[in-house]
């Protein structure tokens, strides 16, 4: 497997408009196991001076994720179908923190293209607006993708 | 599953109350196979690998593995309760040296959580490293997760 590394640049259209709705965060944040009444009551959010109840940090992957595992298809990427990948290393960074009724967009572009091992290592650069063009947050991804016919554990 | 109480909200930390080499609270959470199933629910992370052990063993591991970014949710608790505010947490990146496979047992496996802040950058900004363990052996690491405090 060998992915194409002339696309490492290349800008995909944005996802479809995601509202974040406070019972999502609510949900999330259950998940999550955090009990932070931010997350939860829009009083306590005010508190803190946020408009509304606030999403957790990692909330956005949510939408990352889905976003970028639409350009894991792209044909000219040279995935296979099936390829299976683990997650190596993620960060984001904030200009604000997302909060209920933001409606975001995520516009993936690949950042790099590597071989660690026998596997390919792609990076994503995903910049996350709200209303279209309010640049919230940026998520950096990075994923190893291995051939789900050759066993053995990949190497993260 | 856990049932989630609320609490008050804590108040803002103050960045001249904090000093390089201040710990953070800690924390060791009990993750069971039903925390992933839940958890890739509400993330919307359908893989697999997170929970059925047909997939686990096609790829050679012992068990279905938890989500990094679980891991890291779990991590990033113990920095926004100590800060106050989760938006206090601005800027934060985390790499999964190790894979954490979750036996669906009824035990789970146990992770730990430690952080430390490393450095005071221009107010109101300090570094925290935050690391979680498995079995002593480092599961992720976040050495750069930045934390605007009050």
């Amino acid at each position: 497997m060998a992915l194409n590394v002339a696309c490492v640049g290349k800008s995909y259209p944005p996802s479809e408009p995601y509202e974040v709705g406070r019972e999502k965060i609510w949900e999330f944040a259950n998940a999550i196991r955090d009990p932070n009444p931010v997350y939860r009551d829009p009083e306590a959010a005010r508190a803190h001076g946020h408009p509304d109840v606030i999403a957790p940090p990692s909330f956005p992957m949510v939408i990352s994720l889905e976003a970028e595992r639409q350009v894991v298809y792209d044909p000219e990427l040279g995935a296979r179908n099936q390829v299976r990948f683990v997650h190596r290393e993620q960060r984001f960074a904030y200009r604000r923190p997302i909060r209920a009724g933001d409606v975001l967009t995520v516009t993936v572009s690949i950042a790099a293209i590597d071989i660690i091992g026998d596997n390919d290592v792609i990076t994503f650069e995903s910049r996350i607006d709200a209303g279209g063009d309010e640049h919230v947050c940026t998520a950096k991804s990075t994923f190893v993708m291995f051939d789900p016919e050759r066993k053995g554990e990949p190497a993260p | 599953m856990t049932t989630v109480i609320t609490r008050p909200a804590p108040a803002r930390r103050r960045y001249d109350d904090v000093e390089p080499g201040t710990r953070l609270p800690g924390r060791t959470v009990t993750v069971q196979r039903g925390d992933l199933v839940r958890y890739g629910g509400a993330s919307c992370d359908y893989n697999t690998i997170h929970w059925d052990e047909r997939t686990a063993e096609a790829i050679g591991l012992p068990h279905p593995i938890a989500h990094g970014m679980f891991t890291m949710a779990l991590a990033l608790s113990v920095v926004s309760d100590w800060a106050g505010d989760p938006a206090a947490v601005v800027d934060f990146g985390g790499r999964f040296p190790r894979l954490v496979p979750v036996p669906n047992d009824g035990k789970g496996v146990l992770l730990e959580v430690e952080a430390v802040v490393v450095e005071k950058l221009e107010a109101p900004n300090v570094r925290v490293s935050v690391a979680v363990r498995l079995d002593g052996a480092k599961v992720l690491t976040m050495p750069r997760t930045i934390v605007a405090l009050a």
